[in-house]
């Protein structure tokens, strides 16, 4: 029988919307793909271009991270948590050192607590800085976005570099305080960029918050909701556009969180563009809490005079600490057997366990959504793949 | 929150499971609740929907290797030989670890309550090396537990999609394991040299068919 002929004879019983059916497509997205945040593949099924199954594919930036700490001291481990999320290191260091410190019962000096509070807020602005540029580019927004988000997260990367040497590899935690002190003239300078900030905030949001095709596109897609959310261990600002109000900073108050004013902002369909509004509501907040931060901070050891960082050697035991870096729960598992390195070592990846539901979150969008899914889930794939 | 009152609290409810509180030396004071495998996911199930407070958040999941550890201790008792008292030193073997252990750290949403640390242990390192899977309780665990069976080698049963999640899908070993070697070359793939070459020469000469030297000749 010719093409034509069974054509002809299908097309009487068809449904309407099923007349251009033919097979389905597999395609392999990634692991180089621009719009994937690094190296990350997913597996697509696709019915024209409606995304029917997907399978992300991890692994390609995988160099065992976790072993390799077991092999390292304490200490040694400090500069290679820079690479886990190489776009907050600052964060990263500070999980890393909680855990440290609640394993072998370490004390914090107030003026190091309040040296964390400003560079962790300082970090959550570049990253959130950053993500919205990235996400907007990838929606089509191509290069203004992006290079006005750049040109202020540099701003905060210059900071960083006065203050560690480093604009991302800071390395700038230690168990018991942080490395270094500010130098002359670091705050005031920082005062002027947190005071410049909210102009950029005020002319991005006038500009993107209510265009009609970033609205057309984002609302709706890649709806999760609150009880998903909460079962599939998503967190940060990922779970909060669920609405599940479970943010660290308030619920463990870790550091000195308790001390500052400051509220979190809830979303309430859980789509894409939620966590798009979320990004820009917690800067603001973030703001809020360096202003207090850098009013309040005392003069002071910049570090814990008592913690001997060489030959460390904590008591046998476990402890688990974790902190709202600007991806999400960031969590560090420690044993120690008394030994000068752990016997284990886990880094909890707020990036990999959000990507739980990324197969939920795509089945029936288009091909195009699932690039600003993804990048409104804001994966960095140092973290992912460890 | 008191893990006492929680044990207590899942005993009543979960008949015949055997709980045991683990206790950690470190100022962190996080204490673990060591659940017997065969009641892993009643129990999951009654942290999540019936206990109080209700730990709805599954947050971290990971793998612990336990090698067969052997400590010898030399203990001085006094015994009777021949009438006469005398010191005679004792070796004492003991024997701990030789077990793959899966720790879970749960987090109570409502209550702000947490860690609650649950831990399975498998029975060997070898072939007794499975444990169920806390998915169908809690998703989080889902890429969480593949990365547990990728580099610790637990196989977890009931979980929707027990596939490596780092490693490539043709690799044998478990590297999070102790006594893992790592190869002295990732990459090696066996090339026309010593033992593949005689094999292909050897195949070729059973063909009939010109050997490969002299093809590129």
């Amino acid at each position: 029988m010719s093409v034509l002929t069974e054509a002809s004879v299908d097309t009487v019983s068809m449904p309407a919307d099923d007349h251009l059916q033919g097979d389905l497509l597999e395609i392999s997205m990634g692991p180089v793909h621009p719009s994937t945040h690094g190296v990350f593949r997913m597996n697509l099924l696709l019915d024209g271009e409606r995304v029917v199954k997907l399978k992300p594919v991890f692994g390609y930036l995988h160099r065992n991270h976790e072993k390799i700490a077991e092999h390292e001291t304490y200490l040694g481990s400090m500069p290679y948590t820079d690479r886990l999320d190489y776009i907050c290191s600052i964060t990263n260091n500070w999980a890393y050192a909680l855990a440290v410190e609640k394993l072998a019962g370490i004390p914090v000096p107030e003026r190091a607590e309040y040296l964390r509070v400003i560079t962790g807020e300082l970090t959550r602005l570049q990253n959130h800085a950053g993500l919205i540029g990235f996400l907007l580019q990838d929606m089509g927004a191509s290069g203004t976005p992006l290079m006005y988000a750049f040109r202020e997260r540099e701003k905060i990367l210059d900071l960083f570099e006065a203050l560690t040497g480093a604009r991302m590899m800071c390395n700038y935690m230690r168990f018991g305080g942080c490395r270094c002190d500010l130098p002359a003239g670091w705050m005031e300078q920082a005062k002027k960029v947190v005071d410049e900030f909210p102009r950029f905030l005020d002319e991005f949001e006038s500009l993107l918050r209510t265009n009609e095709i970033l609205m057309e596109r984002t609302q709706g897609t890649g709806i999760v909701t609150r009880e998903q959310a909460i079962n599939a261990g998503l967190s940060g600002p990922m779970a909060r556009a669920s609405g599940v109000n479970y943010d660290l900073r308030k619920v463990d108050k870790y550091g000195i969180y308790d001390r500052f004013s400051f509220r979190v902002p809830l979303g309430e369909h859980g789509d894409v563009y939620d966590r798009f509004m979320m990004r820009l509501l917690e800067m603001r907040e973030s703001l809020e809490i360096l202003k207090q931060a850098m009013r309040d901070i005392p003069s002071g050891p910049h570090k814990d005079p008592n913690t001997k960082i060489r030959n460390f050697r904590p008591k046998a035991g476990e402890a688990y600490g974790r902190i709202e870096a600007p991806k999400g729960e960031l969590g560090f598992y420690l044993i120690s057997d008394g030994g000068p390195n752990p016997y284990r070592y886990r880094v909890r990846p707020p990036s990999l366990i959000n990507l739980t539901l990324l197969e939920q979150m795509c089945i029936g969008h288009n091909v195009s959504d699932i690039v600003i899914i993804l990048g409104s889930i804001d994966i960095v794939l140092g973290e992912v793949d460890r | 929150m008191n893990l006492e009152e929680i044990k207590s609290q899942i005993e009543a409810n979960v008949p015949g499971c055997s709980l045991q509180i683990l206790l950690n030396g470190s100022p962190s004071g996080q204490h673990s609740l060591l659940v017997d495998k065969e009641h892993g996911l009643t129990v999951a199930s009654y942290l999540r929907d019936g206990a109080s407070p209700k730990f709805d958040y599954c947050s971290n999941v990971t793998g612990v290797d336990w090698p067969l550890k052997e400590t010898s201790t030399k203990q001085k008792t006094k015994k009777i030989v021949d009438g006469v008292e005398s010191e005679v030193e004792e070796v004492i073997k003991t024997a701990t670890g030789n077990y793959l252990e899966v720790v879970y750290h749960l987090f109570s949403m409502d209550a702000r309550q947490g860690p609650l640390v649950l831990r399975m242990r498998t029975e060997d390192r070898v072939d007794q090396v499975h444990l169920p899977s806390l998915t169908p309780v809690w998703r989080s665990a889902e890429l969480q537990e593949r990365e547990v069976y990728d580099l610790f080698g637990v196989v977890f049963d009931g979980h929707p999609d027990l596939r490596r999640l780092l490693m490539w899908d043709d690799f044998k070993d478990h590297p999070m394991r102790k006594d893992y070697v790592d190869p002295d070359d990732y990459e090696y793939e066996p090339t026309a040299h010593d033992e593949v070459l005689k094999r292909m020469q050897a195949h070729y000469a059973a063909q009939g068919a010109p050997s490969a030297s002299e093809e590129t000749r």
